[in-house]
């Protein structure tokens, strides 16, 4: 085995060992266990930096073995794959500082940490599958290690909300593998290529494979939570904050997203997808995602409801920016996988100290909880101005793209609903900010649990947003250099449209 | 290398005879090492079955018609492999399991030396009639299995298992009687060359007899009434061998019987494929839902079994693709790993909790995480979720499915996944459910069982990451027998 096709696997291992090895721990060998933790994020990352320069000078690091006969176990880490592996492996390290604040104390932390690093592992199969059976092996993986999470508190509400996470997830699922199976029928292999492997097929085809494109799209639409399918979403809410953080911006939600990327480019190829006329249909769902994802955000008072809705929402413009025909939109579309990961993750922290900290829940509660926690608001902010495209933030960046992918692509109609979307994001957003900086402190807080002494909150609980707050700004500012997310996904982007045949 | 199936029936004879004369409660560790060399000679056997190509033995040098032969080749070395990776974990198990209580497990290894004979020789046999008293044999020493339990339901289960095997048994002797009246041999290799398409009605009558008995004895829907009772009341190891085992047995024959001498015969209509099919996706639907109904755990696992079964008949309509058989024995396997950790698991629970309800597995799952994270694997392999065995076993049959066209039995597999996710996470979900109130007081449990019942779990999840050796002894066989046929 030379070392190409080791770092891959190792890059597997290095969550799969250390959350094997978490279970069997007891609950009160912290320090054993954030060690354990922590020092397997940090492998993790320096194992992804030796990836991804590799992958930038244009070495290939891939594995393949044979499971039955004719069908194989592949792992392939390209540019594409190495971008969604950054992410999660970096939003890893930051959940599992702030996991190991927000459950100090509470029960069945290794039973949590132990499914927390097995759902990592999962995205880090999904990331760099070579094939859509492999692809699929890990989204499965990644539902059953996500279930525990979801139940996690094992109160009635929480039961409920895995229970509907199932339902829809299996059942999709089920869809997924009808039809990677009918195009393993009808292709022979399903390995990932540059433009695509569904091209090879006749015009007779175009009937079967429209119908497949659609079993595809159910398969991950529910976990990229496309409307109607995003049902489950905000009843997931009732796990802990670390786990809203990990649904909404490492693993779950990003996986749906990236595996549409991956169909589109790489199993149909854009030309071809488009030649069958499936983009118009994706991009309108993706819209009409955008746009109810955002609306029923308006009407949520519970924070991180209203959170979960703007997720539904903002997820559904990577979808769109792969929709559209050409490099620039799918820059965009790319680009944004990276920037609503730490926008969001921003939010969802903030969140967790506003409850952990202060019992707030809800909008209505927010009344001056920027002078009482002025750090974690202060991340909070900058992320919701991210979400609306505020200029010097991550989220300008993926609009600037986006809406200039649209119009090249002539579907100027995208770019209303791209402005639109931005209008309703500062209705939902501003009001919460208004409400947190500028409102009067209420005489006391629904719960406040943890004192203010040197910092507002405990630091492991504000370290994490401050850094990814960071990060939203840096993106942003810096998009125009050569390791910026931005980078990465135009040298994505040139590989996709380059190599099509 | 011929030897070696002679002693594969020998063994456990020898040490079911053993643990016999050294009396209740002993002969555990004279049984695991017998099972243990077994085996080795299985794998052994197996690994070069690819050079030696099918085996044949002459016990006694007594030839046809008279003598006992004996045959391997690669379907029936993969099915003793399968009885022998479970086999051993099974043993392991019930040896910690008995310990503490020996009028429970006073007959329990001298009666499964003698099941395991049986099984070994029913798998090696080269004749029909042979395969009879093999049958008897296995069927008998299972139902005297199930009756050692003692109680009132056991008794009950048990006389009611054995009316069902005797029948099944009874109306295959009758089936092999009109053979042997029309051909004057129970050859399996003889019938091979005898046995056309034009062959007389009596020769029907003897086939449908043989397949309908042996569906009873493989509890298929809707033959399936004994099965939940017997397998859901016995003690926790007997219930494992039970559903992993010994209805694969009879299983094994009918495949023996399907793709043996009454071949062209069978396929030459094709309406017959039909019927296991249509019974199969009866089986599926019917037993995942009684599952998903039953309130207590045993009963759930065995109900699986009937749903579980169902797959393995779905294959008899799809046999014209070399897929579909290396499904069915996938599947058999996935089935038999995942159910003997299920019903080793479910022992452990109800050890700990002291009740048998899907209630009780409250608050229980903290103290026995391993047994938990069995229930979740083995659960995985049943629901045919990646990466499992079970998995593979469903990719491939779907694909058998829709090379043929038929959407029909790739729905129903389909189906039968979500509908064994509803059952199977019944059981886990409970699991997860925190409560306030300590339950009432909970044993100790040996760790044995626990990290038995994991070890063929996770044996069913990791032949979904190895599959190639096994398949390509399906291949083989496959080989062999379309070059006999030509």
């Amino acid at each position: 085995m030379t070392i190409n096709e080791f770092i891959p696997l190792a890059v597997l291992a290095s969550s799969l060992v250390p959350g094997l090895i978490i279970f069997l721990l007891p609950d009160e060998r912290v320090g054993v266990r954030t060690a354990l933790n922590v020092l397997a994020a940090i492998t993790k990352l320096i194992l992804v930096g030796i990836l991804a320069s590799g992958v930038q000078s244009g070495e290939t690091y891939g594995f393949r073995y044979e499971i039955i006969p004719g069908l194989y176990l592949a792992f392939n880490a390209d540019a594409l794959g190495l971008l969604f592996i950054t992410l999660s492996a970096l939003l890893w390290l930051f959940t599992t500082v702030y996991a190991i604040g927000y459950l100090e104390g509470s029960h069945y932390r290794s039973r949590f940490f132990g499914f927390f690093s097995l759902c990592v592992t999962a995205t880090m199969g999904i990331a760099m599958a070579a094939n859509l059976f492999t692809f699929f092996m890990f989204y499965e993986f990644l539902t059953l290690s996500t279930f525990p999470l979801v139940v996690h508190r094992g109160t009635q509400k929480a039961i409920k909300g895995g229970t509907v996470y199932l339902a829809y997830t299996l059942v999709s699922g089920t869809l997924f593998l009808t039809g990677i199976v009918w195009l393993h029928r009808l292709i022979g292999h399903t390995d990932f290529t540059h433009g695509g492997i569904a091209g090879i097929l006749g015009p007779e085809f175009a009937g079967q494979l429209r119908i497949i494109f659609l079993l595809l799209i159910c398969g991950v639409g529910v976990k990229a939570a496309l409307v109607p399918l995003h049902g489950w979403l905000p009843l997931a809410m009732v796990a802990p904050a670390p786990v809203s953080a990990l649904l909404h911006a490492v693993a779950v939600v990003k996986a749906g997203a990236f595996g549409i990327v991956r169909i589109v480019f790489e199993v149909y190829g854009i030309e071809f997808a488009h030649s069958l006329s499936l983009l118009m249909p994706l991009a309108i769902a993706a819209a009409v995602t955008i746009l109810w994802g955002s609306l029923r955000a308006l009407f949520q008072d519970d924070l991180k409801k209203r959170l979960a809705y703007s997720t539904v929402s903002q997820v559904s413009y990577i979808a769109l920016g792969v929709a559209l025909l050409g490099p620039v939109g799918t820059v965009g579309g790319l680009v944004h996988l990276v920037h609503q990961g730490i926008m969001k993750i921003t939010l969802f922290f903030g969140a967790g100290n506003y409850a952990e900290t202060l019992g707030i829940h809800k909008v209505s509660e927010m009344d001056g909880v920027g002078r009482r926690m002025p750090l974690t608001t202060g991340a909070f902010t900058i992320a919701s101005l991210g979400m609306m495209g505020i200029p010097f933030t991550a989220g300008a960046v993926s609009k600037k793209w986006l809406t200039e992918g649209a119009g090249i692509a002539g579907m100027q109609w995208v770019v209303w609903v791209l402005w639109t979307s931005s209008l309703l994001n500062a209705a939902y957003f501003l009001p919460i900010l208004w409400r947190s900086w500028f409102r009067k402190t209420p005489a006391s807080w629904p719960a406040e649990n943890i004192p203010f002494k040197r910092f507002e909150t405990s630091w492991l609980l504000l370290l994490p947003p401050l850094i990814t707050a960071g990060t939203v700004l840096a993106a942003g500012i810096f998009a125009n250099t050569e390791w910026s997310p931005l980078a990465w996904a135009q040298l994505i982007a040139k590989r996709e449209y380059l190599n099509s045949p | 290398m011929s030897d070696h199936m002679i002693w594969l029936i020998l063994l456990p004879l020898v040490w079911g005879t053993f643990a016999f004369i050294s009396g209740p409660g002993k002969g555990a560790w004279i049984s695991i090492t017998g099972l243990f060399l077994q085996f080795v000679l299985t794998v052994i056997i197996a690994a070069g079955l690819s050079k030696t190509g099918p085996l044949t033995h002459t016990v006694g040098g007594w030839g046809q018609p008279l003598g006992i032969d004996l045959a391997l080749d690669g379907l029936s070395a993969a099915m003793l492999l399968l009885v022998h990776i479970i086999a051993l974990p099974v043993a392991i198990y019930a040896r910690s399991y008995f310990s503490s209580d020996s009028a429970e497990s006073r007959y329990y290894w001298p009666v499964t030396g003698f099941l395991f004979a049986g099984i070994n020789a029913l798998l090696l046999s080269a004749d029909l009639f042979n395969i009879y008293v093999t049958l008897e044999l296995v069927g008998l020493s299972a139902v005297i299995l199930v009756a050692t339990g003692g109680g009132e339901k056991q008794i009950s289960a048990a006389l009611r298992y054995l009316f069902a095997t005797l029948i099944g048994s009874g109306m295959y002797l009758l089936g092999i009687a009109l053979i042997y009246g029309t051909y004057g041999t129970v050859s399996i290799a003889s019938l091979d060359l005898l046995i056309f398409p034009g062959a007389p009605d009596i020769i029907w009558i003897a086939v449908s007899l043989m397949l309908i008995g042996l569906m009873l004895k493989t509890a298929l829907f809707p033959f399936h009434f004994w099965l939940p009772p017997a397998h859901g009341s016995a003690s926790s190891p007997v219930s494992a061998l039970l559903s992993a085992l010994v209805v694969k047995a009879s299983f094994y024959l009918i495949l023996r019987i399907w793709l043996g001498p009454f071949h062209s015969l069978l396929v030459s209509v094709p309406a017959v494929s039909y019927l296991p099919m249509l019974l199969g996706s009866g089986a599926i639907l019917w037993g995942s839902y009684k599952a998903i109904r039953v309130k207590r755990i045993k009963m759930l696992i065995a109900y699986s079994t009937v749903a579980q079964l169902g797959y393995l008949f779905l294959i008899f309509f799809l046999l014209s693709s070399k897929t579909a058989l290396q499904a069915g024995i996938m599947q058999a396997f996935a089935h038999g790993l995942a159910k003997a950790s299920m019903f080793a698991a479910a022992g452990v629970l109800i050890k700990s909790s002291g009740q048998d309800t899907v209630a009780g597995i409250t608050g229980t799952a903290e103290r026995i995480p391993i047994t938990l994270f069995s229930l979740m694997l083995a659960g995985v392999t049943l629901m045919g979720l990646p990466p499992s065995s079970g998995f593979l076993a469903k990719w491939m049959l779907i694909e058998a499915a829709l090379e043929q066209g038929h959407w029909f039995i790739a729905v129903i597999v389909l189906s039968g996944g979500l509908l064994a996710a509803v059952y199977v996470f019944r059981l886990i979900r409970q699991a997860f459910v925190h409560t306030h109130v300590i339950p009432k007081k909970t044993l100790p449990v040996p760790r044995t069982l626990e990290w038995a019942a994991f070890s063929l779990a996770a044996m069913s999840v990791l032949l979904g990451l190895r599959g190639v050796e096994l398949m390509n002894l399906i291949s083989g066989f496959l080989g062999n027998q379309s070059g006999n046929q030509l």
